[in-house]
């Protein structure tokens, strides 16, 4: 007679509670500091998008077709999910590792270290599809008409979110202190942002770097920001989608390989 | 002597065998073996840098062996380390609370984390905050709460899902010892309810009143294993004999007994002789100012290491 062995128990690789238990923890702490978090969230690309509308509309009434406010309008969006999602990824990941030792006490848990960040991370995405709609409303104000496709941007500012949440992570795992942030934030973060086409059409920049911008998400982003908001351009979307999924698993990949280096012993 | 080979080998909580682990050129633990029977409290006493850290993290696979095997609560380390820590409470060394957060929702989040079922969570941290006696203070972020109420939340954290394993990292450093008096009933309360408990320290007295029996570190290595009785008895007989002195004078009663083979252990401004209640009388006469003391826990780890314990 044959003996049957009990199937070993088998655990995915992400499992539903150790993800649930992670996210809860989020969202507690979140309805404690929700209110500084929005603030600095929302109120800085308003303003931004307050201020380059006035200045520059001023002198440029029409870009590509869209009146300046719009431009701005819905670039600014994806200038808020850069902003709530990389520097995210980046200090409270550090603050969180290095200082607090909040890893060391989850991973005494049964959380696994891809389990830990796909869940902070996708909470961080989360927050920033849904800020990245602030400056939309504003921009309404202004006179931006509504679309059926501006339902789609809480998950534009997702999906961009996700994949700048875990660049953050990455670079957390890898610098050598918090102070080095900064390179990161001048060297990165600005030049990212300024070649995205966010504040202005990127057509009167050498063809070189217009070539390079294409290698920038947050480009990307701000394309299907505009589509969804003037309309669709298919086949340029599906490929805008594209890079953004590829973006955000590759830096999923680098996040978690760094951190597991630095949590792991 | 009193195992007979017709008894069954009793439950064995974890087992660390021949477990290396290196940082570099640095051998923290060093061919270290260990074996916990199932509610029993194991005490791994040694000094900072005995390897007693890196083990702990092993046994919940945030470190890796280097060379070993580590089973814990039947599961292998680090192949199925999750189920393991399903099943264990870990206290840190360094304390993690969430400042944020109130002493209810600190444990809830955990509750979460440790996979209490859903419909159970309230009950499970009524009865945490009940074991950390926080009942009143459920509702009061931890960043107000006085150092003694934060350990005892973080070892309540730890036990919030009814863990059958539990491991302290040095539970009590720090602490004054009103508090520390706190965290020993809240550690003795575990014994009696069964539950198998690994704690690291470098407190004699806590080793001794907590542990059933009390694994000797040094060097990443467990050098004597026993009860604490036991090991007194074994390494430092009955009764030590300290003299106090100028250091002239310590190092006559030296000279004085170690031809004799006696062992003695310098303390600062006294020397202790071990074993004294097997000295002659004619060498006690020649030191009548000393004093009797039983023999402690300390002079087995001094006479076994040559480190001390406690600065």
């Amino acid at each position: 007679m044959a003996l049957t062995t009990a199937p070993e128990q088998r655990l995915r690789a992400v499992e539903r509670t150790a993800f649930a238990g992670v996210f809860t923890r989020e969202t507690t702490l979140f309805r404690r500091v929700w209110r500084s978090t929005t603030f600095g969230s929302v109120v800085e690309p308003t303003i931004n998008l307050i201020a380059f509308g006035f200045g520059f509309g001023y002198l440029v009434a029409n870009v590509q077709g869209i009146p300046y406010v719009q431009f701005i309008g819905t670039g600014t969006v994806a200038a808020a999910v850069l902003f709530s999602s990389v520097f995210a990824g980046m200090f409270d990941t550090y603050v969180k590792r290095h200082y607090m030792k909040t890893y060391d006490g989850i991973l005494a848990t049964p959380v696994d270290v891809p389990e830990l960040f796909l869940a902070e991370a996708t909470w961080i995405a989360v927050k920033s599809g849904i800020y990245g709609c602030a400056p939309l409303l504003v921009a309404m104000v202004f006179g931006l008409p509504p679309s059926w496709g501006m339902l789609a941007i809480p998950f534009i500012g997702f999906l961009t979110g996700l994949g700048f949440a875990f660049m953050g992570m990455w670079f957390s795992g890898i610098v050598p202190s918090i102070d080095s942030f900064s390179y990161v934030q001048s060297a990165l973060v600005t030049p990212l942002l300024l070649l995205s086409g966010i504040f202005f059409p990127l057509t009167g920049f050498p063809e070189w770097l217009q070539k390079l911008a294409e290698l920038n998400p947050l480009y990307h982003c701000v394309q299907l920001v505009r589509h969804a908001c003037f309309g669709w351009e298919l086949t340029q979307d599906v490929v805008n989608v594209l890079v953004l999924v590829v973006f955000a698993c590759l830096m999923a990949f680098l996040a978690i390989r760094a951190l597991s280096g630095k949590l792991i012993d | 002597m009193t195992a007979s080979p017709s008894v069954p080998p009793p439950d064995v909580a974890l087992s660390l065998r021949g477990v290396v682990k290196t940082f570099g050129d640095l051998r923290a633990v060093d061919g270290l073996d260990l074996e916990v029977r199932a509610g029993t409290c194991l005490g791994l006493l040694g000094p900072n840098g005995a390897g007693k850290s890196t083990t702990m993290r092993m046994l919940t696979g945030q470190a890796m062996a280097t060379e070993g095997s580590i089973e814990v609560l039947g599961f292998d380390i680090p192949r199925q380390s999750k189920q393991a820590r399903a099943r264990m409470g870990v206290v840190p060394q360094r304390e993690n609370l969430d400042e944020e957060l109130t002493v209810r929702q600190n444990l809830t989040v955990w509750s979460t984390l440790l996979r209490v079922p859903r419909r159970e969570r309230g009950a499970a941290v009524d009865r945490a905050l009940r074991a950390a006696q926080l009942v009143d203070r459920a509702d009061s972020r931890v960043s107000t709460l006085s150092g003694g109420m934060r350990r005892r939340l973080l070892i309540a954290r730890a036990l919030v899902h009814g863990p059958s394993l539990v491991l302290l990292d040095e539970p009590t450093v720090g602490l004054d010892p009103q508090v520390r008096g706190d965290i020993w009933t809240l550690i003795d309360r575990l014994r009696t309810e069964g539950v198998t408990v690994l704690m690291s320290t470098h407190y004699i007295e806590e080793a001794e009143r907590l542990c059933d029996d009390i694994a000797v570190v040094s060097h990443g290595r467990v050098i004597a294993r026993g009860t604490p009785s036991s090991l007194v008895t074994e390494h430092a007989g009955v009764e030590a004999l300290e003299v106090y002195g100028p250091p002239s004078r310590l190092q006559d009663v030296e000279d004085l007994v170690s031809p004799l083979g006696f062992s003695t252990r310098r303390t600062g401004p006294s020397v202790s002789v071990l074993r004294a209640e097997a000295l002659p009388l004619h060498v006690v006469d020649r030191i009548a100012d000393g004093v009797r003391r039983p023999a402690n826990l300390e002079d087995v780890f001094v006479l076994l290491t040559g480190e001390r314990l406690e600065e």
